[in-house]
């Protein structure tokens, strides 16, 4: 039954290509067969009429080449200035990025998308400023021709014999939200360019007779339409998605194209391209990594890498797969993937190299089954590697040399054996030779190796002996024999021993990954993760390694080990903030600023970006092996889930920390507000009865009702003063204003608050006679001597005594009050002085405030405070203070005792 | 000395205590006149001549300390200010700008009652008057025309500092006295920042006069503030 409706996912990529495109800025592409057709014209002429609606349009580039009626609809616009680059003397004018972000229009138009940007320009193409633009959220108008579209770029070669250097990727046509097909017959732009509207004359002229010609032009004017009429076929197919208008879906075909290291690799990308554009298909790109890959130049190697990456850029998903062969892994893979259309190159190789090595595109048809496989032809030498890679072939003459003298050495023996053995035997010390020198040095020189121990068996030991003549024919055969079992040793050893590599390789590899997540796993903290990550990146990569881990504010600081410093130059603190931004990896070896002294890759976690790691090595290229980078994509990928996932438990804490207080602050709340409702609710009752009572009362039961007014009132306002003080002294409002006291009198005036409060209950102080002058803050001291009688008054029984003691020692003085209450509850020493803790809930007073102020205080002058248990019951409270500083003199009063009688 | 129907402006724009002044004190024989504003207190003062004031320093209007100096330019009347709690450092600035005492809200009627009757008793006196040659309370004598001091009979020296001091308190009886007024009295007006003279001279009286020096009777300290001879 065939699907008829779309499927839940399929919806939800919608909705979120939908969320993406409302924060994007809109793209509208004016786009063109050739030059000279006025889409640059047509542009203006709907930036003007934006501008008509009030929209905020600049002109960020534009190229006029010299047309009149062009540059007069540039008047009127806003042009951004652009920014001048010094390039081999000469100045480029370029445009300027970061100041068209900064001005922020509505509305910028991009004149040229395929244009390629100067050298040290942030992005090396217009098209990836146009992208980090929409990024930003600011619409763009742009202009296109049809031979720049990356996936026409083979055809249009074709046609024209023209080669353009500058492309577009497709996907960013696709991703425009209007295109506007700007067509031009053929006759007329011909007629324009004679009139010298496009180019000047004597360009003009040199452009009819290259590019310009008639039947190009009927050729380009075509791809653009259909290049038109497809993208309206697929708006059509996504309203019927959007609109759920039933038809039938195809089912869903998907394109495999297997690249290797040959040139024409890129030619077979866009070839599956346009196939999967054709098709509604996905595809993907396949590279087969054989024991040979190991034995690859850097260069052919960088080539699949970047055949690779071309095809990523062209929206196919890519894959590398290891194995010995290559057919096999091929169709292993494409079943894996439900893959319908293999994509293959046509094999370049003689026939007869196919009869002896068998050919992989035979196999490949042969053992297809359902899958059909298209074989592309390919032509060499067409490939412009994105970037050139400075890599030096290694030299493997040694080896050959090597290997020659292997033989001589085999020769030496075999002559030393020949009078004692049968020349048979002499054979085997050849092979010897050979499957050594094979292990030792591949392929190549074991197979020179084959060849020289032949032709030296056959010079030293075959008679006629030192020449190269054969007396019997039959040591023909020994020859033949003796090469083959030779070349095949040869052979068998190399291959074992690449497979041995390739396995240790992958074995080093996996053993990497392990040490790294395992010592990741035991880590805490994030400067513990990002040190052991970087340690281990360094021990691998080697060169200089650094992290940018972004902060709760999102901005990025460097990390690095602290004995390998990563010197930072700080240019390129926006290449690290682009890379955050936009999970790219960009800087020396990518596409995006090649020009960096360092790669930066992103590190991206669960949620989201967490930050960015560096690398600079020594060796510029590399970075750029593609195995490099992919042991590096898993180890950027370890290092960010272990970074997120302590970024993570640090936010738990957070969290917790903050309940935390949330309890806390509730608790203090509810303690708050009962303690002053209680008294408010004794009041009002109190009041009311006076006020409302029918009967008039008895004095007695006035006088009660007044005087429970009175004490609650008393209560109430000790508790906001209470409250007041703790919120001065932590707000550390309360300047501490010391100045020099009698200890006794502070002791005096906070008694004096106490007068009838007291009961039968009394208070004995103790004072050493020369009691030394404290410096202090009077009005402070006093409400922790007010606050302590407070607290012991609740606790002390009738008929006690309540005693006050003061001691110096050394330059310290000590205090203590003591009481014979129930004392203290075990292990409530200490937390009778934390907020809102009241040993006794029950008990009527305060809010557990009194105790916490007293230590607030005493510990703002430098002392200390403390509650012990007394020997023989009840508690004491003791605090010191420090005697600091000398108190100031005072004057004597000259002579007498007793006053002048004068 | 008679202090019936003595008049007191009340100078506070918080009507609620206002309402409770103007409930109480006609009770105990005063004559009350209200001010909303410092604006209106300085007409009232100026109309009413008035034996006393009860000035609110946060006054919506005016400062509380400039009121003092308005009041004072007016006329000689005793002034008692009305202040909340933890204001030490404008107390002190009040009485040092010629506010006879003062009252911290919250306060009961009794507080105010017994410093409404010290100052206006104060008041009441002449110029040049020193009140009676004889001062006593409780236990203590100070005989000032002798120079004399007893406790409980017994007469007890004094160096001329301390007896300076006492004079100076005991003639202010029931009223606060700044460490700056009792050190420009006792000192003369070079130690005026020195507080501790007058708080180590205060503890030598209490040392000699007071049976629990360590819990005065008569001695009180107003920490922050000052002193005062307690008289009742």
């Amino acid at each position: 039954m065939p699907d008829r409706r779309p499927k839940p996912e399929e919806l939800l990529k919608l909705a979120q290509e939908e969320e993406a495109r409302q924060a994007r800025g809109k793209l509208k592409i004016f786009f063109g067969a050739t030059a000279g057709v006025g889409k640059t014209y047509a542009m203006l002429e709907a930036a003007h009429e934006q501008l008509e609606d009030r929209v905020d349009v600049i002109v960020g580039w534009v190229e006029t080449h010299g047309r009149t009626e062009t540059e007069a609809l540039v008047k009127g616009l806003e042009i951004l200035p652009p920014r001048l680059v010094e390039y081999q003397h000469a100045t480029l004018r370029e445009f300027d990025l970061d100041a068209a972000l900064t001005r922020r229009p509505q509305l910028i138009l991009m004149d040229e998308l395929a244009h390629t940007n100067a050298p040290g320009s942030r992005h090396p193409k217009r098209w990836q400023d146009v992208v980090e633009l929409l990024n930003a959220g600011i619409h763009v108008y742009t202009t296109v021709n049809v031979q720049h579209l990356e996936s026409l770029n083979d055809v249009v070669t074709q046609i024209t014999g023209v080669r353009i250097g500058e492309t577009v990727p497709d996907s960013v046509m696709e991703q425009a939200d209007d295109v506007e097909l700007i067509d031009l017959p053929p006759d007329d732009l011909l007629q324009r360019l004679r009139e010298g509207k496009v180019y000047v004359p004597e360009q003009a002229q040199r452009a009819i007779e290259n590019f310009f010609r008639k039947g190009n032009l009927i050729a380009l004017r075509e791809m653009a339409l259909r290049r038109t009429a497809e993208r309206v076929d697929q708006q059509m197919e996504s309203y019927r998605r959007d609109h759920a208008v039933q038809r039938t879906w195809p089912a869903a075909e998907t394109i495999m194209v297997c690249v290797n290291m040959k040139p024409r690799g890129p030619r077979l990308v866009r070839a599956a391209r346009r196939m999967a554009a054709g098709l509604h298909a996905k595809w993907l790109a396949v590279y087969v990594q054989t024991p040979r890959h190991l034995r690859l130049a850097d260069a052919d190697r960088e080539r699949v890498n970047q055949t690779l990456r071309l095809a990523e850029e062209l929206g196919a998903e890519t894959a590398t797969v290891a194995g010995e062969h290559v057919a096999q892994e091929i169709l292993a893979y494409a079943r894996s993937r439900n893959v319908t259309k293999i994509i293959i190159g046509k094999p370049v190789r003689a026939r007869w190299k196919e009869w002896v090595f068998g050919s992989v595109v035979a196999e490949l048809v042969r053992n297809s089954g359902e899958i059909d496989v298209y074989v592309i032809t390919g032509e060499a030498g067409e490939s412009r590697p994105l970037i050139t890679p400075a890599l030096a072939r290694t030299n493997r003459w040694p080896t050959y040399a090597l290997s020659t003298a292997g033989v001589v050495l085999c020769t030496a023996v075999a002559w030393l054996m020949a009078p004692y053995f049968d020349i048979a035997n002499l054979i085997m010390v050849y092979l010897l030779g050979v499957v050594v020198i094979a292990t030792r040095y591949g392929r190549g020189p074991s197979i020179l190796a084959s060849f020289l121990s032949v032709a030296a068996f056959d010079f030293f030991f075959v008679d006629p002996r030192f020449t190269f003549d054969v007396a019997a024919v039959q040591y023909l055969l020994t020859f033949a024999v003796m090469l083959a079992v030779a070349l095949l040793i040869s052979n068998f050893t190399v291959r074992a021993r690449q497979q041995a590599e390739l396995a240790r390789d992958n074995e080093r590899r996996t053993a990497l990954l392990y040490a790294l997540s395992r010592d990741l796993a035991m880590q805490r903290g994030l400067e513990n993760v990002v040190r052991v990550a970087l340690q281990h990146v360094t021990e691998i990569f080697g060169g200089q390694v650094a992290a940018f881990i972004a902060d709760a504010e999102g901005s990025l600081a460097l990390h690095h080990e602290p004995h390998r410093r990563f010197e930072f130059d700080p240019k390129e603190s926006g290449i690290v903030q682009w890379v955050f931004d936009h999970g790219e990896r960009a800087g020396a070896g990518t596409n995006t600023l090649p020009g960096a002294s360092a790669l930066y890759l992103p590190l991206i976690g669960v949620k989201g970006p967490i930050g960015v790691l560096a690398i600079r090595h020594a060796q510029k290229g590399y970075l750029l092996d593609p195995d490099q980078i992919h042991l590096l994509e898993m180890l950027t990928n370890q290092i960010a889930l272990a970074t997120g996932r302590t970024l993570l438990a640090a936010e738990a804490q957070q969290a917790h920390v903050a309940a935390e207080t949330e309890r806390t602050r509730n608790a203090i709340l509810s303690s708050v507000s009962h303690d002053l409702r209680t008294p408010l609710a004794t009041i009002t009752g109190a009041a009311s009865s006076l006020l409302e009572g029918k009967e008039p009362l008895a004095p007695t039961a006035r006088r009660e009702l007044a005087q429970a007014i009175s004490d609650e009132a008393n209560r109430l306002e000790r508790l906001v003063k209470n409250l007041l003080e703790m919120m001065r002294l932590e707000a550390g409002a309360s300047r501490l204003k010391k100045e020099w006291h009698p200890f006794e009198e502070i002791v005096g005036a906070a008694l004096g608050r106490f007068e009838g409060k007291l009961g039968d209950r009394t208070i004995e102080t103790r004072f050493p006679p020369e009691l030394p002058l404290v410096h202090l803050d009077g009005v402070l001291m006093e409400q922790v001597l007010m606050n302590l009688f407070d607290n012991t008054l609740k606790y002390a029984p009738p008929a006690t005594a309540i005693e006050l003691t003061a001691s110096v020692s050394g330059h310290t003085l000590l205090v203590e009050i003591a009481d014979r209450g129930p004392g203290i509850p075990a292990g409530d020493e200490e937390r009778i002085f934390d907020k809102f803790y009241r040993a006794d809930p029950a008990r009527e007073g305060g809010v557990g405030l009194g105790l916490t102020i007293c230590r607030g205080i005493i510990d703002a002058h430098g002392g200390r405070i403390w509650a012990e248990n007394r020997p023989g019951g009840g508690a004491v409270f003791r605090f010191t203070l420090p005697l600091e500083g000398s108190p100031p003199r005072i004057e004597p009063e000259g002579d007498g005792h007793r006053h002048a009688d004068t | 000395m008679p202090i019936h129907e003595a008049s007191v402006l009340i100078i506070e724009d918080e009507p609620e205590i206002r309402r409770f002044l103007r409930t109480t004190l006609p009770q105990y024989g005063y004559r009350l006149y209200e001010a909303l504003t410092g604006q209106e207190g300085l007409t009232q003062a100026a109309a009413r001549n008035p034996d006393l004031i009860l000035l609110d320093l946060g006054l919506p209007d005016l400062d509380g300390l400039d009121m003092i100096q308005r009041l004072r330019k007016l006329a000689a009347v005793p002034i008692i200010v009305l202040s909340a709690r933890d204001q030490e450092q404008i107390k002190v600035e009040a009485l040092d700008l010629g506010a006879d005492d003062y009252v911290t809200k919250p306060f009961g009627v009794n507080e105010l009652l017994a410093r409404m009757r010290v100052v206006l008793r104060h008041a009441a006196r002449a110029p040049g008057d020193t009140g009676d040659p004889v001062f006593t309370a409780g236990t203590l004598r100070v005989d000032l025309e002798r120079r004399q001091v007893f406790v409980s009979g017994k007469e007890v020296s004094l160096t001329p500092i301390e007896y300076k001091l006492l004079t100076i308190l005991v003639r202010h009886a029931g009223k606060v006295l700044t460490y700056r007024q009792l050190l420009k009295e006792v000192w003369g007006p070079l130690r005026v920042d020195e507080a501790h003279y007058v708080r180590v001279y205060m503890q030598h009286l209490r040392n000699k006069l007071e049976a629990k020096p360590a819990h005065p009777r008569y001695f009180l300290t107003e920490l922050g503030v000052g002193y005062r001879f307690r008289i009742d």
